[in-house]
């Protein structure tokens, strides 16, 4: 299944949610990564990357939270589950297994 | 401070309601936020680009349920096309399920649709004839028409004095006048570099009357009498990348001229497609004497050239037709017998309506275009019966799928609309399919029909007949599942007492007939068209074509050596024979009146085709004598000899024309001998009444009569060695007379060569679906044939039984399409003087041809469905 694979963008928007706990929707994800990455994304990436994600199960989501500022409507609010959590912190292990297995000769 | 109004309609356009409150919301955060940061400009845009990004189908998407599974009160609404999804579902599994029926059913509407477009396209391309020129709507030619021995002519030929006249006294009517010689090989020469080329000569009006698309150089440029204007392909043939304008070359080896302009070639369907250059009227005047001749004496009566005109903004061409009407007999009031008219023809009816019969009656190519507009309609139309045919057929096995959507809740129209779906479906691929056919099909094409078409992938009309064609087709197929079926009552359908009414099967009875009727027709026509080509190559022709060639005397050099030249190619071992003369053996391009003979009738208004020869035409072309001998040189007195044929020995109407005196002109001939008729013109006419004479000056072609003992590549290459030694200024181009004879079938077999291609089509196609009809008889059959096995029946009775039904068909549009096929090809066969008769064993051959591809056809069916094991059919209930 597609499940376990996690694209770079898709992995991105994880840690998003994840850096927003609690506060985690569409724009704020997307404010997020502009801030951490310093580069523009469309809201309807964003979007369709969190749909995957949630249909990956590794988000969940519910509808709450409305503020003046969105015009008293509702946002839904994404929440990292545990298997979310869990493939985060395999994709992180992965990556620092490979740079340890990188011989200190190949930056020379 | 409002994003823009457009993106928020966008948004809640495509956006499924129960995601519309979310996205909207993060929309506007984002918007306020980039207004305070970036501006109302950047803050506007990116809402836009944001917007526009969500518009993707994981997002569109309605039946998301795995976002609602957390909030009961978002329950997504099914969207207006998923219903319509669903039809085409089906109808894919449906296509794919009965992989036999669906080629069918495409394949044959696609063959019927590709020949439709076919034809479409070679309709278009005779419309569209000639409607390159800007001025196409005003521009026309002079014609003659008059009356001879009760026939009617029109001819194009005129007298050189008509141009000035028309120009001078009628120079209100025209903004054109052109005089113009005959498209004709001529050589082309740049220093080294020769090349043979059809040209014109033409008046100096005429690249503006063309408006010639100039390249290099100016129209104005034919005004210098010694220039000349090369069209695209020429120059660059002369020379290469190099621009020409201005330099110097010859035509002929003796007329020196200056390149002034070089124009785009007029495309393949204009008249002058053969035209390959222009030269000055005024240089071909100056150079040909006999050409100076008439137009400085005002000879009306040397009809030799053509006269185009470009009539004035304000003019129409009936009115300047009827001022013009009476030139002729105002100049030559002699000839007032044969009621001389002058008229013009415009230029719209040059392709399509020219050409008359000898009563006068119009026999264009418009009627080839009627002919294929009708063969094609019919194509189609049996291609679009077998789709009917076998949708309809089909679709009653579908009466249980009917009932079970209509008891979960489909409504009438939905089922309507899930059939018409259906159809459609299946005609989009079809078109698909018979443009990909087309595009196979048209080089072949393009070489059959002598065209060069291409699929008009620019023009909308092409696309609005063949899109349109396809709705109609999908919709009149689509119309008697979709209007028939979705009235049936569910119970009754369910219940398994819904029963096929005994009628049902009768309109698909009368769609096989017509479907036959018209193939066995199309049968019958092929067969007739190839005899009546047969028949007219079998008639003896009067002399030997084999080993015969003609050279074009176009230079000057030619004339003077006659002997010389002779005794030279018949050194080279290689020639039997050579002669000169004024026509080739193909051609009778000169007729003329002015005999008389002793016992002529003094009213008696002859015309005889007359022909110059030499002494060594005979054994050249080995023309056969029924009576007399050939011309010789062994008596002196031949120098005023004169041969006839045998249809002019009948046309003067002497018992014994040997040694007869007949008068020519001034100069008294004597007939030495006469020949058997010699086909020069159409085999489908009968001969001219015509005389050969002997004329050593009067000499347009050479022929040669190779010999037979040598190959003819060796022999050609030593008669070009004594060609390029006389006439060193011309490359050395020769016509085989074999060949040339051929091309006077060239139309007729066109035609046959497209009407048996349809044929075959058509054929296919009522086959095709023929098949499908009997394969779908022989299924819904299936236990009846089982319980008849059982009672005892044989293979042999139930392949009668199931083969009965269609031959019964098939002989009933046989008996339709015989009275239908003997009028059209006994009008078709009138039209040639020499023609086949029409045998009762055609008609038999296409009809059991047509039985026989019947029976062949059902037969593979009835003989599986016969075989099948009874217990197998009879098992499930």
């Amino acid at each position: 299944m597609k499940g376990t694979y996690l694209g770079e963008f898709e992995e991105v928007v994880l840690l998003a949610v994840a850096i927003r706990a609690g506060d985690a929707y569409g724009a704020a994800v997307v404010n997020e990564i502009e801030l951490q990455m310093e580069r523009t994304v469309n809201l309807g990436a964003v979007h369709s990357a969190l749909n995957r994600l949630q249909e990956k199960g590794l988000v969940s989501s519910e509808m709450g939270g409305m503020t003046a500022e969105r015009g008293g409507r509702r946002k839904r609010l994404y929440t990292v589950t545990a298997y979310g959590r869990r493939v985060l912190e395999e994709v992180r292990q992965l990556r620092n297994q490979m740079w340890d297995a990188i011989p200190r000769t190949a930056w020379s | 401070m409002n994003p823009p109004r457009f993106a928020i309609y966008l948004l809640h356009w495509f956006c499924p309601p129960h995601r519309a409150e979310e996205l909207e919301g993060d929309l506007d955060e984002l918007f306020q936020q980039r207004v305070r940061e970036l501006g109302i400009r950047k803050a506007r845009w990116r809402y836009v680009r944001d917007v526009v990004s969500l518009l993707r189908p994981s997002l569109i998407r309605r039946d998301n349920t795995c976002l609602v599974s957390t909030n009961e009160n978002t329950y997504p609404k099914p969207a207006y096309t998923t219903m319509l999804r669903n039809y085409l579902k089906i109808a894919y599994r449906n296509l794919a399920k009965n992989r036999v029926y669906s080629f069918i059913n495409i394949g044959g509407l696609a063959v019927g649709m590709a020949v439709a477009m076919l034809i479409g396209l070679w309709i278009y391309d005779e419309l569209s004839y000639d409607r390159y020129f800007d001025n196409y709507g005003r521009i026309a030619k002079v014609m003659q028409k008059g009356e001879f021995n009760g026939e009617v002519f029109h001819g194009e030929y005129n007298p050189a004095p008509m141009g000035p006249e028309l120009r001078t006294i009628y120079s209100d009517d025209f903004s054109h006048v052109v005089m113009s010689s005959w498209t004709k090989d001529h050589i082309l020469a740049y220093g080294e570099k020769k090349l043979t080329k059809m040209g014109n000569y033409l008046s100096a009006d005429a690249p503006d009357m063309f408006t010639l698309n100039m390249l290099s150089g100016t129209r104005a440029g034919l005004k210098d009498p010694n220039s000349i204007l090369l069209s695209e392909t020429t120059a660059k043939a002369l020379f290469g990348e190099t621009d020409p304008v201005g330099k110097l070359m010859k035509i002929d080896n003796k007329l020196d001229v200056k390149v002034t302009g070089v124009y785009e070639d007029f495309p393949y369907n204009t008249e002058f497609k053969d035209m390959k250059f222009i030269a000055p009227w005024d240089l071909y005047v100056a150079s040909e004497s006999w050409v100076k001749r008439a137009q400085d004496n005002v000879e009306w009566g040397n009809f030799s050239w053509q006269v185009l005109v470009q009539i004035a903004p304000n003019a129409d061409f009936d009115a300047v037709s009827a001022k013009i009407k009476n030139i002729r007999l105002k100049h030559n009031p002699e000839v007032a017998f044969i009621k001389p008219v002058v008229y013009l023809l415009p230029m719209s009816q040059w392709h399509l309506y020219s050409g008359w019969d000898k009563s006068g009656n119009l026999e264009g190519r418009i009627q080839y275009v009627w002919l294929f507009g009708i063969i094609g309609v019919f194509v189609l139309l049996l291609a679009c019966i077998n789709f009917m045919n076998l949708s309809t057929a089909r679709s009653e096995k579908r009466a249980k799928e009917v009932g079970i959507r209509k008891a979960v809740g489909s409504v009438r129209s939905q089922l309507i609309s899930q059939f018409f779906s259906e159809s459609l479906l299946v005609v989009a691929f079809a078109f698909v399919v018979s443009i990909l056919f087309v595009l196979l099909i048209l080089p072949i094409f393009n070489e059959v029909a002598d065209k060069q078409i291409g699929i008009l992938w620019t023009n909308p009309v092409f696309w609005l007949c063949g899109v349109g064609f396809s709705l109609l087709t999908g919709l009149i197929a689509g119309s008697y599942p979709a209007l028939y079926l979705s009235s049936f009552q569910a119970v009754k359908v369910l219940k398994g007492t819904f029963r096929v009414g005994r009628f049902a099967s009768i309109p698909r009875q009368v769609l096989v007939v017509v479907q036959f009727t018209v193939s066995v027709t199309l049968i019958i026509g092929t067969i007739i068209v190839f005899r009546q080509i047969q028949y007219a190559k079998d008639r003896p022709v009067g002399y030997d074509r084999t080993g015969l060639i003609t050279v074009a005397m176009n230079t000057p050099e030619l004339y003077q050596h006659y002997n010389a030249l002779r005794d030279a190619l018949l050194q080279t071992g290689a020639v039997v024979d050579m002669s000169t003369s004024s026509a080739p053996a193909t051609d009778l391009n000169s007729q003329n009146s002015g005999f008389s003979w002793p016992g002529k009738d003094p009213n008696f208004k002859e015309s005889f085709g007359t022909i110059a020869v030499t002494h060594d035409f005979g054994r050249t072309v080995g023309w056969q004598f029924v009576k007399g001998r050939d011309l010789s040189r062994q008596f002196t007195s031949d120098s005023l000899g004169m041969v006839i044929n045998e249809t002019a020995a009948r046309y003067m109407g002497v018992k014994n024309p040997i040694g007869m005196q007949v008068k020519w002109n001034d100069t008294q001939y004597r007939i030495v001998g006469v020949i058997k008729d010699m086909i020069m013109e159409s085999p489908f006419k009968p001969v001219t009444q015509t005389v050969y004479v002997l004329n050593y000056g009067w000499a347009n072609v050479i022929n040669i009569k190779l010999n037979p003992a040598r190959s003819s590549r060796e022999s050609l290459a030593k008669i070009e060695g004594v060609f390029h030694k006389f006439n060193p200024g011309s490359p050395f181009d020769y016509r085989f007379t074999d060949q040339q004879y051929a091309l006077k079938f060239a139309a007729e077999e066109r035609i046959g060569k497209l009407a048996s291609g349809f044929a075959i089509l058509a054929i296919l196609i009522s086959c095709l679906g023929l098949f499908g009809l009997a394969s779908f008889v022989a299924e819904q059959r299936t236990k009846e044939i089982g319980v008849r096995k059982v009672l005892g029946a044989s293979v042999t009775n139930l392949w009668a039984l199931l083969s009965k039904d269609f031959l019964i068909l098939v002989i009933i549009s046989f008996g339709i399409a015989t009275p239908i096929a003997w009028y059209a090809l006994n009008n078709w066969l009138q039209k040639y003087e020499y023609h086949t008769d029409m045998s009762w064993w055609i008609f038999a051959i296409a009809g059991l041809g047509a039985l026989a591809v019947t029976l062949l056809t059902v037969s593979f069916q009835s003989i599986k469905a016969a075989l099948m094991n009874p217990v197998r059919s009879l098992r499930s209930e």
